[in-house]
């Protein structure tokens, strides 16, 4: 049991640092500088947060996986989509961390591979985020409760005032920004309508692919009022 | 701090901090980690003045890692 | 005095194989050993840089790849004429110098970078040739030459032939080390060639009978401006100005300064004592013989608005790849503008001086340092005229026809 709410606690921290890895991200490539946060702040800050990260995926996978009680296998962390439990929305947060592992490595090999190969695999980080989200929205058990819905819900304005921050930058052609802001409103406004009818809504955890064996039983949660 | 002697046989000698003018696009990272070395110019990039005594070694070598364009290398002084 | 390179000119069209052979001579065939011929030659690169030739073949030739060589006709420097001048007129000593240059360093390939046409008077002679790619001779290539003030660097040609953009690269590596596609490369002008292809005839002592110890040879220098005659002349190195002057048909009007080298080159009074075509000489005046550009700007020119209009054109010809450079230039052409036309704000005479030190030596490149030497001349020789621009705004002569030629930036040109 104790196993099971280190997954869901971690789960929820690692995204709320992984906003704020994106959004630091973002405040150093624009470049923003000041007297009390220089440069090499932001920039450390950035990296030392995004190691961070990788601590509370560490626990968040092993306990997992350790928990018997839903099928997970080690297999099932690293390869998308091949799990019993939850395939799609368990096999996103796979494919996310697989794409963080990418971004971990080539930051720390970027003296080797040089700057353009590790630009091109950090272009990477903007589709970690969504799958990282959609992966907690779908395999998250708390997130009808309120608060933490909140939560998700704050990082994900987080994340979306750090791309428009991003899209904003004087350097993007005209028509690259013109077709990432479509993007953007159409996966926002997606997101936004299948919400109440999806993780939201009643018997999702059925509807999400978890094997009958475990519905009904003592891990699901249902939505409880917790002081906030 | 030890007082050094100036003129020590084996003493490790100097290096030069280089930057690679092409390379470099005015991050500014190095003059706040380097200010002995690294001063920016009124276009915010690297002028570096004199070369890396032994002392400021690891100043030199957190500059040159912290550079986002990887536009600075340490060389042995010729 | 005798032409060297320029003997046999008729001004109708190209000497030909024939002509060429009967007033030259035959080429001998060239090994390594013609390397230490050059060195006791005394032969100095004629691009504007002055290296000596002999350092840079064996640099290439002790290099463990195969060499390559590569012949720069590009001749970026508008006011230069004389690469144009020898790859039209004299091809086959061109030719001859390249494939010297080529036996000596052990290279199977020569790349020309030339104009077009050029080029097209090159190949018109590498038919005439015939025998290309054999044991004995190198396999020639022509590629039409990129357009550009900073198109002509050793670097930037190398790039243009590699087929990428025509921008220099930062050095170290030189070219002799890795070049053309990481190839030990041997990168050399037009001029400097064609005098190779004469001191492989004649040898070093031949050489050495013109010209000063220091500086031996013959050159040619592009003479223009207020003067009667402007156009491509041969001269003994360490030639006096004014005996330069005369070969142009002498002065049309009292020359108020010359610019000596290039646009990258000095600004030097024409009372100057002693001025000559002499490294030695020149450096005293901060100036150097550099391309063998010699331009009379005459009293009824405006040295101040010519100063500002060539700043204005070197800060867009500017690589555009280095910050302190495509930054620096335009910052301080404006500066300069601002003196020309008498709306200087406080601080600007400061600025002006802080700045062109700020960009010396700060690109990958020489542009910015050659730009700083030609504003720093400009403002100690002419002074006056600049202190009172700065009071009184344009003057009458600011309106008169430019004398220097600047031609639309390229890449301006390349989008229009």
């Amino acid at each position: 049991m104790a196993l099971w709410y280190l997954t869901r606690a971690t789960g929820a921290t690692a995204l709320v640092l992984l906003t704020l890895s994106v959004a630091l991200g973002v405040v150093n490539v624009e470049r923003f500088a000041s007297p009390r946060f220089p440069r090499f702040v932001v920039d450390g800050w950035h990296r030392t947060v995004s190691l961070l990260v990788c601590v509370l995926l560490a626990v968040h996978v092993v306990t997992t996986v350790v928990d018997g009680y839903a099928p997970i296998r080690i297999a099932d962390v690293v390869i998308p989509f091949v799990s019993t439990y939850r395939p799609l929305w368990l096999g996103l947060g796979a494919l996310a961390l697989d794409l963080l592992v990418a971004l971990i490595v080539t930051s720390l090999l970027r003296e080797r591979i040089g700057v353009r190969a590790w630009r091109a695999v950090h272009w990477a980080a903007y589709a970690c985020w969504p799958l990282a989200f959609l992966h907690g929205l779908g395999t998250g058990s708390d997130i009808r409760a309120g608060w933490v819905t909140w939560v998700a819900l704050g990082c994900a304005a987080v994340v979306l005032g750090a791309v428009a921050v991003r899209l904003a930058d004087r350097a993007i052609a005209r028509q690259r920004r013109i077709g990432a802001v479509a993007a953007l409103v159409a996966v926002v406004l997606g997101v936004a309508v299948w919400l109440p009818s999806g993780p939201l809504a009643k018997g999702w955890a059925e509807k999400a692919g978890t094997p009958a064996s475990l519905l009904g039983g003592k891990h699901t949660t249902t939505a409880r009022r917790t002081t906030p | 701090m030890t007082p050094r002697r100036t003129s020590v046989p084996d003493a490790p000698p100097a290096e030069e901090l280089v930057v690679d003018p092409i390379a470099c696009t005015g991050h500014g990272l190095c003059a706040e980690l380097f200010p002995e070395r690294v001063a920016l110019d009124d276009w915010g990039y690297p002028m570096i003045h004199g070369s890396v005594s032994p002392d400021l070694h690891e100043h030199a070598v957190r500059a040159v890692k912290a550079c986002p364009a990887l536009a600075l290398k340490l060389h042995r002084a010729r | 005095m005798t032409d060297r390179l320029l003997a046999g000119l008729h001004g109708r069209g190209p000497i030909t194989l024939d002509r060429h052979r009967a007033i030259h001579g035959p080429l001998p065939d060239a090994g390594p050993d013609l390397i230490a011929t050059v060195e006791a030659a005394g032969l100095r690169g004629r691009g504007g840089g002055g290296f000596p030739a002999a350092v840079k073949l064996a640099a290439v030739a002790e290099a463990r790849r195969r060499p390559v060589v590569v012949v720069n006709g590009t001749e970026g420097e508008p006011m230069s004429a004389k690469d144009r001048a020898l790859m039209r007129h004299t091809p086959h000593l061109v030719l001859d110098g390249a494939i010297s240059a080529a036996r000596a360093v052990g290279a199977r390939d020569v790349l020309v970078a030339a104009p077009p046409d050029s080029a097209a008077v090159l190949a018109g002679a590498l038919s005439e040739r015939g025998e290309l790619g054999s044991r004995h001779t190198p396999r020639i290539t022509l590629t039409a030459s990129a357009v550009g003030y900073v198109a002509g660097e050793e670097t930037a040609v190398l790039a243009h032939l590699e087929g990428r953009p025509p921008l220099p690269r930062v050095t170290p590596p030189r070219p002799a080390q890795s070049g053309f596609r990481g190839r030990p490369t041997l990168v050399q002008n037009v001029e400097t060639l064609a005098h190779l292809g004469l001191i492989a005839r004649h040898g070093a002592a031949w050489f050495r009978e013109a010209g000063t110890a220091a500086r031996p040879g013959t050159m040619l220098v592009t003479v223009s401006g207020a003067v009667r005659a402007p156009g491509v002349h041969e001269v003994p190195v360490g030639t006096s100005l004014p005996e330069v002057l005369d070969r142009a048909g002498g002065a049309t009007e009292p020359p108020t300064a010359f610019l000596v080298g290039g646009y990258f080159g000095a600004w030097v009074r024409p009372d100057a004592v002693g001025l000559a075509l002499d490294d030695a000489v020149l450096r005293a005046h901060g100036a150097a013989v550099g391309a063998g550009v010699v331009v009379a700007l005459g009293a009824s020119s405006c040295p101040v608005a010519e100063t500002a209009r060539l700043a204005t054109y070197l800060a867009a010809e500017s690589a555009g790849q280095c910050g302190p450079c495509f930054n620096g230039l335009p910052a301080i052409a404006a500066v300069v503008e601002r003196f020309a036309t008498a709306r200087t704000v406080r601080g600007d005479g400061e600025r002006l001086t802080r700045w062109i030190d700020m960009v010396k030596r700060r690109g990958a490149c020489a542009h910015p340092d050659g730009f700083a030497r030609m504003l720093e001349t400009a403002t100690r020789v002419f002074r006056d005229d600049f202190e009172e621009h700065a009071r009184t705004g344009r003057c009458a002569r600011c309106h008169a026809d430019p004398v220097l030629l600047l031609p639309r930036p390229a890449r301006a040109a390349a989008t229009a």
